[in-house]
């Protein structure tokens, strides 16, 4: 069986990024890096996706639409936030309108620093996302498993130390990669 | 009769497990071709496999629970369809059902309801109108030839179908790309982002729904190829490596037009495709009848 990693479809959503970013992750997808060489196709469609590529911060007017946008996507699901806007707002971030980065309207797996971010840097983002989205797609099959086996016995499934630990991290929004990667971009 | 069915059940067997084999291969080199002629590397071969087994996998999520029976339906009548073709059955009875197949897809497209995949259902219905006609006018020719609707019976004969019916050949190579929804047609679907349909008919499939519609394009690319392939048939057995050449470069001759060619409004696909239709079949019809 093949992990969902071999296959991450992305989408990409521009929130208020200068458009520095926008360039560079289109050109990790032209000849020059070639992001298709790991299965990585730009579908533009939520449901079709399984990572979300955000640049730019956020802000008033667009915290809906991200938000509509990851709740579209499927599970097993990874955001990434590309660039210093979409970590923390970065040359904008004292601007009267904007909120913040992206991880201020929905949770962020990795944070990828840069600006403008480049795209070995990105492509650096995306294997950490994909490990993120491997185990993401672990744990739901787990559940899954779970699940039968309680409707089977009638007994209600005891969630495993990893789910719990899981958890707990999407709740404080900051998984170990993230921290590592927000060290290194401060 | 009897035989018949049986004939064709194992066929349609046959033709979900080497179709799914064959047309994921297909995909794959399609994707490393076009790949390179863009100037890219281009993913794996196996990398169509990965993307369908990936979607089986995703969360079940549709905004119309009957999409899920409508996609089905589609590629289990597709594969009815392949079964009755590769069994060397009846050729109008195969055009029939993968016809009855595309209007399921349609069907699946239309029951979200979201104006990307209503619209992209009904560039969808163009498409068939565009290249139902030629289909039949093939199976027509074939019958005049050959004497029979049964595709087992140009393996008989002591000269290929191509001799007498290569106008339709040419009139149904130009329909493979409405059919395969190649570039200057692709106009109810797009594999690229940012399109102005989203990705049209697909706009709304998820997870194993979207797996079922990549499979269904998988079954279709084998059929066409069985298709072109049947033009080049005849009783002596090289005639069969000639047969499968033909199709690889007809396949390889529609990655190149969907790589170098942008895409058409509906109303130039349909009138390209009826005018074609019309001018090779009436050279065909006289050319018959004039030997
Ligand atoms: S990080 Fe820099 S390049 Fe990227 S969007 Fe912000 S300002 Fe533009």
């Amino acid at each position: 069986m093949s992990k969902p990693s071999k296959s991450p479809w992305v989408i990409h959503y521009d929130a208020s990024s200068c458009n520095g970013c926008d360039i560079e992750v289109l050109s990790a997808l032209t000849p020059g890096f070639d992001l298709e060489r790991f299965g990585v196709i730009n579908t533009g469609d939520p449901k079709h996706a399984d990572v979300f590529l955000v640049t730019g911060g956020v802000n008033t007017q667009n915290i809906s639409v991200i938000q509509q946008i990851y709740d579209q996507m499927l599970e097993p699901k990874v955001v990434i936030a590309c660039g210093a806007c979409a970590c923390s707002g970065g040359v904008f971030h004292s601007c009267y309108n904007l909120i913040g980065g992206v991880d201020k309207a929905i949770p962020v797996d990795v944070y990828v620093p840069g600006c403008a971010v480049h795209p070995t840097q990105l492509i650096d983002g995306f294997i950490k996302g994909l490990e993120i989205l491997d185990k993401k797609a672990a744990l739901m099959s787990s559940k899954k498993k779970n699940k039968q086996i309680s409707q089977s016995s009638g007994v209600q499934a005891i969630p495993s130390p990893e789910a719990a630990e899981h958890k707990e991290n999407s709740l404080n929004q900051e998984t170990p990669v993230q921290k590592e990667e927000t060290k290194r971009g401060a | 009769m009897f035989f018949t069915i049986i004939g064709i059940c194992i066929g349609s067997v046959l033709f979900a497990l080497l179709g799914y084999l064959i047309g994921g291969f297909v995909e794959g080199c399609d994707r490393r071709i076009s790949a390179r002629m863009q100037g890219r590397v281009g993913p794996k071969i196996r990398q169509p496999f990965w993307d369908i087994s990936k979607l089986f996998k995703k969360e079940k999520a549709s905004t119309n629970p009957s999409e899920n029976t409508y996609i089905t339906c589609a590629l289990v009548l597709l594969v009815i369809s392949g079964g009755v073709f590769f069994a060397g059955s009846n050729l109008l009875l195969s055009i029939i059902l993968s016809t009855l197949s595309t209007l399921f897809f349609i069907m699946a497209a239309y029951s979200s309801r979201s104006p990307f995949s209503t619209a992209g259902g009904a560039r969808e219905i163009l498409q068939v109108l565009s290249y139902e006609p030629m289909e039949y006018f093939m199976a027509i020719i074939f019958y005049i030839v050959i004497g029979s609707f049964n595709v087992i019976t140009v393996s008989l004969q002591p000269q290929p179908l191509i001799v007498y019916g290569w106008p339709v050949f040419i009139g149904m190579l130009f329909i493979q790309l409405v059919k395969l929804r190649k570039s200057p047609f692709d106009l109810s679907t797009s594999h690229a982002a940012h399109q102005e349909l989203l990705q049209g008919t697909l706009t709304e499939m998820s997870g194993p729904a979207l797996a079922k519609a990549k499979l269904m394009h998988w079954y279709e690319t084998v059929l066409m190829l069985g298709w072109t392939a049947m033009f080049f048939l005849d009783a002596r057995p090289e005639s069969w490596i000639v047969a499968v050449v033909a199709a690889i470069v007809a396949w390889f001759l529609d990655i190149w037009i969907d790589n170098n060619f942008a895409r058409v409004k509906w109303q130039s696909m349909i009138s390209w495709c009826w005018g074609i239709t019309l001018c090779t079949s009436i050279v065909n019809f006289i050319f018959v009848s004039l030997l």
